[in-house]
Parts: C-alpha cells; sequence; structure tokens
C-alpha cells in the first residue's frame, strides 16, 4: 500500500508525472472521496470554466479498495461540475477500482484537454494516451467492447462517457460495466470536454495485506453481520426497487415533477414485478450482497440484448415521475439511458419538470418542437432521451440541466424546477421528513440523499439503541424537526468516510444500525493497511474532508441561501399518502432552525462558512496547501 | 477424507471475494493474478465461471512433470506439489486442460489450488455457495434430488394417482 501512486496526466501537452502518496496526506484524508477532495481544492483555480482544460477531472481509489473488505470496490469521479459550478463528486461500483489499484494508482488527476478523442490506457505503473477515434461517438456498452478486442485481454477493466458525454450534456455520466454509473454532477460532461473517451485498466500488482490472518478472521465476523441482516436478505433478491412499495404505499414518492406524492395503481412497478425479467443478481467487486438485477433487454430496438439493474433510483426517475407504469418500458429505458450515458435521475426530473411546463401553458408545441408532451407516454420518455443525448431540439435546453434551462426557458419556469445548487432532486417526496429534507438541501453536490441520508430515522430502532450509537439525542420520530442537524452531520461524516475508504456504504448504516459501524472499519483498516486509527480520528478525517467540500463550494460563491429546498416545499402541502405523511409542508422558522443547529453541528457560522478556529482544529487553514 | 470442491456456475454473482480471499490466505496479499482460482467473465453477456484446479485423478500436470513433483495425495483427494522437486520448467503450465496452473511471478514458481489443506478459504466466503466443499459419495445426490423435485411436480400434475387406503 505503501507504494500507491498518484499519477497526473494532462492531456495538453502529454505529459504524465507519478508520485508517492504521502503519509501525512494518507493520515488526514484516508484515499477516495477523501484524497480526490484535496487534490480538487488544490488543483482546481476558483472560477474556472468546469468544460475548460483547466478544470480537473480526478478519479480514485479507496484506502482499502480492491481488498478483502466488504464491497471494497468503489471508485470516486470528481472535479468542478459543470451542472451546479461548485464541487463535482460522483461514486460507483463494479471492478474498476480495484483494476486500477493492481495497476499501481490510486489516483488519476486529469488536466488538460485531448487535441482529438484519447483514451487512457494504464498497465501495471505505466500510462499512455491513446487516440480514441475509433470509439468516439460509441455507446457505453460498445466502447468497453471494442477496447478489450484491440488489446486482445477480456479482463481489461474501462470506465467510458456514451454519446450523452461527448455532446456535453451536463449531467452526462461515467459508466464501468453494464450499468455502475457515477452517475450525478456530469463527470461525464467533464470528460467529454477534455476529448477523453475513456480510461482503461489492467493491473497485475498486488497490495500487501499487514495482517493476513487477522483480517481474514475480521470479514468472516463481518460477513456474517451483513448476511444474517433481514435489509440485505432482502436487498440481495430484490435490489434497490425494494424501497418502491413502502415509498409509495406511505406517500414519499415523487410524482408528475412533486405535484402527487403518491401514485395511485402504482404496484405494476413494484419489486416483486421485477421477478419475471430478472435471470439473477450480479454483485461488485468483493461483495457479499450482490443487489443488482440483470436481465434480457424484453422490447425495442435493443431486444435480446443483456443489462443490468434498474436501481429504485432510475426505476422511479424514467418511470414513476413520469407517471409510466410498464415494467418492460423501464427495463428499455434503463438500457437506453446507460447506452447514452446520463444521470438516470437528473433526466427524469428534467423531463417531468418539462411536461408540468407543457400542461400549465409555460412551454408551447414551439418549444418542443410539437412534441405532445404529456404524463404517462412511453414514446415521450424515449424520444427525450434521444433529444437530451444527441442535444437536440427541446432536449438541447434541457441538457443543460437546471440552472440554465431556466434561463432559457423564462422566469415563469423557476418556480417548477425542483432542484438544489442547481442539481435536481431525488425522485423522494421529502416533505414529510425534515430531517431528509435538510440533508438533501444542505449536500456539498447539489440535491442528494447519498451524502447523509438517515437512514436509522426512517426504521426507528428504539430510542436506546439509536442514543447509544449516535451518541446524542436524536428526533423522536420521521416528522420532527428538532436534532436533525446533528443526525445528519453524524451520517455525513459516516458517508464521507465509507467513499474514502472505498467501501459501498449500504454497509455503512445506511439501511440499518446492526452493520459495519466505525469500529469495524478502524479495525479492517489496521489489519488491512497497518494503519493505526482510532473511530474518534476517523470521524475527525470525515469531518475534515465534508467541511473541505464545503470551502470549494464558498469559494465558488455558495452560502446559507444555497442550502434551501426548492421553494414549493414550502408553500405546496402534499396531496395524498398515510396521515403522517398527507398535508405536509416544511417549516420554514422550524428549517432555519435545523439549519442553524447543523452549522453548528459542523462548526460552521450562520453563512455556511467553516470559522476559523474550525480550520485550525480540523487543519485545514493552510489550505490549499499543495502538498500533492 | 473423500471431499471435493464443486462449482455451481449458475450460482456466481462474479464478486471475485474468492480470488481476493485465496491470494491474502496464500500471499498475505491481495492480488487477483497471485490467487489459485480466477472468475472468467463476459461482461456483456452476463456470464462468469470460477476456474480452479480439479484435483484430477488421471493428471495430466503429473504425466508430463518429468522430475515427479506432482503427485495424488489421496488423504486430501488432490493432486499436490513437492515445491522440494519442483524444477520450475512449467510444463505442468502447458498440460493442464483447464488453465488451472498457474505461475506466481513474485514467488517465480508455479501455482495451483491445494485446497487450503482442507480448509478452502474461498468457499468460507463464497456468499451464494457457487463454491462448495462436499462429500463425493453424495455429490451427484443434491443434483439428483433437485431434478427428481422438479419431475414429481410434474407427476403430481400429470398423473392420476392411485389412492393409498
Amino acid at each position: 500500500m505503501r507504494d500507491q501512486k498518484i499519477a497526473y496526466v494532462d492531456l495538453s501537452t502529454g505529459e504524465v508525472r507519478k508520485e508517492l502518496i504521502p503519509e501525512k496526506i494518507r493520515k488526514m484524508y484516508l484515499g477516495g472521496r477523501g484524497i480526490d477532495m484535496y487534490l480538487l481544492y488544490n488543483h482546481i483555480p476558483p472560477g474556472i470554466d468546469p468544460l475548460g482544460p483547466e478544470n480537473v477531472l480526478a478519479v480514485s481509489a479507496g484506502l482499502i479498495g480492491g481488498t478483502l473488505a466488504p464491497s471494497s470496490g468503489r471508485c470516486h469521479v470528481g472535479g468542478k461540475s459543470p451542472l451546479t459550478d461548485l464541487i463535482g463528486s460522483s461514486n460507483m461500483g463494479g471492478f474498476f477500482a480495484p483494476e486500477l489499484r493492481f495497476a499501481g494508482f490510486d489516483h488519476l488527476v486529469v488536466k488538460g484537454k485531448g487535441e482529438r478523442p484519447v483514451y487512457l490506457w494504464i498497465h501495471d505503473g505505466e500510462i499512455e494516451i491513446r487516440d480514441a477515434a475509433h470509439l468516439w461517438g460509441k455507446d457505453t456498452a460498445e466502447t468497453p467492447a471494442i477496447i478489450k478486442r484491440d488489446h486482445q485481454d477480456e479482463d481489461i477493466k474501462v470506465m467510458c462517457i456514451g454519446v450523452a458525454g461527448e455532446n456535453l450534456v451536463r449531467f452526462a455520466n461515467v459508466l464501468t460495466g453494464l450499468k455502475n454509473a457515477a452517475g450525478r454532477t456530469g463527470m461525464g460532461c467533464v470528460m467529454g470536454s477534455k476529448n477523453l473517451k475513456a480510461i482503461a485498466v489492467r493491473g497485475t500488482q498486488g497490495l500487501p495485506i499487514s495482517y493476513p490472518a487477522e483480517a481474514l478472521g475480521d470479514l468472516e465476523r463481518l460477513t456474517g453481520l451483513i448476511r444474517d441482516n433481514m435489509v440485505f436478505q432482502v436487498l440481495s433478491k430484490l435490489g434497490t426497487p425494494m424501497f418502491h412499495g413502502d415509498s409509495n404505499q406511505l406517500g414519499r414518492l415523487r410524482n408528475r415533477n412533486l405535484q402527487r406524492n403518491q401514485v395511485p395503481g402504482g404496484e405494476s412497478l413494484y419489486a416483486d414485478q421485477l421477478e419475471k425479467f430478472s435471470i439473477g443478481m450480479a454483485a461488485c467487486f468483493g461483495c457479499p450482497v450482490h443487489c443488482r438485477h440483470r436481465y434480457v433487454v424484453p422490447e425495442g430496438p435493443d431486444q435480446g440484448s443483456y443489462a443490468e439493474g434498474p436501481e429504485w433510483s432510475t426505476l422511479a426517475g424514467i418511470a414513476t415521475e413520469l407517471d409510466i407504469g410498464r415494467m418492460e418500458a423501464v427495463l428499455v429505458g434503463n438500457q437506453l439511458v446507460n447506452k447514452y450515458g446520463m444521470d438516470s435521475l437528473e433526466f427524469g426530473s428534467m423531463v417531468s419538470w418539462a411536461i408540468e411546463l407543457y400542461e400549465k401553458g409555460i412551454i408551447d408545441d414551439k418549444v418542443t418542437g410539437g412534441l405532445k408532451l404529456e404524463w404517462g407516454n412511453e414514446q415521450v420518455m424515449y424520444e427525450m432521451m434521444h433529444q437530451i443525448a444527441k442535444r437536440e431540439g427541446l432536449g438541447d435546453i434541457l441538457a443543460e440541466g437546471p440552472l440554465r434551462a431556466i434561463d432559457k426557458l423564462g422566469e415563469e419556469s423557476r418556480y417548477y424546477n425542483v432542484h438544489v445548487k442547481g442539481m435536481s432532486w431525488l425522485h423522494t417526496d421529502e416533505r414529510p421528513s425534515p430531517a431528509m429534507a435538510l440533508g438533501v438541501a444542505t449536500s456539498t453536490r447539489g440535491a442528494d440523499h447519498l451524502r447523509s441520508r438517515p437512514g436509522l430515522d426512517a426504521n426507528l430502532p428504539p430510542p436506546e439503541t439509536r442514543n447509544k450509537l449516535f451518541g446524542f439525542a436524536v428526533p423522536p420520530d420521521f416528522n420532527s424537526y428538532e436534532g436533525s442537524g446533528k443526525l445528519i452531520w453524524w451520517h455525513e461524516l459516516m458517508y464521507t468516510i465509507s467513499d474514502a475508504l472505498g467501501v459501498c456504504k449500504f454497509q455503512a448504516l445506511f439501511l440499518s444500525p446492526s452493520t459495519v459501524s466505525y469500529d469495524d472499519y478502524c479495525k479492517l483498516t489496521g489489519y488491512i493497511t497497518g494503519l493505526e486509527i482510532s473511530a474518534s480520528e476517523m470521524m475527525e478525517a470525515g469531518e475534515r474532508i465534508y467541511t473541505l467540500e464545503r470551502m470549494f463550494n464558498n469559494r465558488e460563491g455558495a452560502e446559507r441561501k444555497d442550502d434551501f429546498p426548492p421553494e414549493r416545499y414550502f408553500v405546496e402541502p402534499t396531496p395524498l399518502g398515510i396521515p403522517s405523511f398527507k398535508g405536509k409542508t416544511i417549516d420554514r422558522e422550524k428549517y432555519e432552525q435545523q439549519l442553524d443547529e447543523y452549522y453548528e453541528a459542523h462548526g460552521w457560522d450562520n453563512n455556511g462558512v467553516p470559522t476559523p478556529e474550525t480550520l485550525e482544529r480540523l487543519g485545514l487553514d493552510k489550505e490549499p496547501s499543495h502538498i500533492i | 477424507m473423500n471431499k471435493m470442491l464443486i462449482v455451481d456456475h449458475s450460482k456466481c454473482t462474479g464478486c471475485r471475494l474468492c480470488e481476493i480471499v485465496c491470494s491474502v490466505k496464500k500471499n498475505a496479499a491481495s492480488n487477483p493474478a497471485r490467487a489459485r482460482i480466477t472468475v472468467i467473465k463476459w461482461e456483456p453477456i452476463c456470464v462468469e465461471t470460477p476456474m480452479l484446479c480439479q484435483q484430477c485423478e488421471s493428471a495430466p500436470c503429473m504425466a508430463v512433470c518429468p522430475v515427479g513433483a506432482l503427485a495424488r495425495d489421496e488423504e486430501l483427494a488432490r493432486v499436490a506439489i513437492n515445491y522440494d522437486l519442483c524444477i520450475g520448467c512449467k510444463f505442468c503450465v502447458a498440460a493442464c486442460p483447464f488453465g488451472a496452473m498457474g505461475i506466481d511471478t513474485v514467488a517465480r514458481q508455479v501455482i495451483k489450488c491445494d485446497l487450503c489443506d482442507g480448509d478452502p478459504t474461498c468457499v468460507k466466503f463464497c456468499e451464494t455457495k457457487a463454491l462448495q466443499y462436499v462429500d463425493a459419495t453424495t455429490v451427484n445426490t443434491v443434483k439428483m434430488r433437485e431434478a427428481a423435485e422438479k419431475l414429481s411436480e410434474l407427476l403430481k400434475k400429470t398423473v392420476a394417482r392411485p389412492s393409498v387406503s
């Protein structure tokens, strides 16, 4: 592990430089999203155009990635986001990051812009910039297949962009495998702007394990913990669509662009309906949970080809949100959106916004090019996928993402767009759950639940279990505001650590209290790397990383006003659902209070800027320090 | 002992944990390139299958070994390498029809599955039980029963059953 390197690649000059990772940086930022963040803060000058050559694409493997740590295949991709003009940060599963480590690298820092389309070929310590003319225009399934054929090696791992990334769709993503996506914040758009079609990697070098017998013993214990957990048992069979039924029954789904929070007759998309299409479950690197469905595309132009997914976010984004209720359409759409390489969640949100604008007469046939934007129309979904990916017609406007599309479609359209900081809200309705709303709205990368989802808040274990786990009093129920600031803070640190270690956050208390905790990760990290780190030090590293993300955003001009849910959350009550979910809005005054509480937990002032004391305590007062 | 390591390809999720725990156990390193088991994958068509030494009764590797370094170990029902005799000629690597005889380029020696001396690490961590270490005498009866079950369902539906009084 001591020999793992960072590689700096300048696509403008062709220069490649390799450096060891200093021990000090390791201890402070661990790896993955942590060192990624340090690199972005230090290498991206403030105020640059995210699509310009000055932007940096950072690709990172976690500190214990590619080892026997459960599910240690996560890969972090970062840069300045073309969607939000703030921190861009996205995480994917699969097998890419472990292979990157086996090739000797933990982090890639890609700068500049290729004169023509290129891809990086990384193999056992070597990095080559190769011509990608023959890959340009290919989708995310064809691209890796061609690279593997060119190199005559089926075991090469590829991360690539599709046509959406080439065409600079601001929410284009990066994919590895059939469907693992670093989906959010438009990192595929950044790759496209650099003329970087793909990164291919193959490695045969190993990662030394400091205490192998102890590590294997510990793994046995942790897999037992995971295997016996009820949530994982269900997730292993149904995948993330398992959340769909509950969410709909309660009334916490976003439907018709937040006009409804429940879909009458939504049962047609419940997880059990996937069963007849699923041909088995697939796992990411070293993961005992295997939460990914595999299926054969049942109809349409891709009929008969193999695909994976859909994740719940995709199912809700491309179907529930648009009022589409046929599983076959979800499976076709899931494959199409992945092949184009764009964020299915952002896609669903932008299109449902457009349909609502059309319904309300804010945009007309002139803007849509004659396309009748209506709910429940599968052809509208497919057509908008084509248009956005190819930047044609209305798609060219929606491809710009919330902020720029609002500017183009007029002031009247602003109120209806459900976004925070320029990134669309996920396809759940959090008006009944103030803690979730706070977490999504304060997330450093724009509206997002994966930064802080208080899973335990929803699962409601007994108070004594909760208070013991967190070490402080958490909100008494789902609807309460009090205590939510600190709850969000705690989860932010936990998930930051998962991303820095390079493990899946599904196992880090995301879904259940009785799974892998800080203490477990400290022990495991010690056995694997020899690095001695206590739970409180690890938590502090999480705080440091998260605060540095905040500093990146502050430097770009973000402040308190950017930490609020959309206006609709405060004025339109939820129309449907069970009593604790129906008739709910977010109370503005109480929201301000929980935001204060959240800032206080972080040691940030009331404008959301870290105080000098906090910076000093976390060792951030000299940033950017340019050590790497 | 008469046990064998059997692979049920249909249960493999492709996670490759078997490769990792194998290399950690054998080499104190996470390194698929040095593992004695490899999950071969065809990503675009969702197919994968773990490949490892089949512990052949009449093993080609044994037959071609010029120094008798490979031999049946009947106690564990395996083909074992005697590294004291092995000269590293790699004939066995060429002869194995499964590609199960590999080369550890760090240790500069040929490697194969040794069933972890009767307690295979990969089996211990295989979540879906695609890898199992079972009694060879009854290895087929599980499948036999599964097949028979299907048949019995069919029989129940289609054949009028005589009543027993």
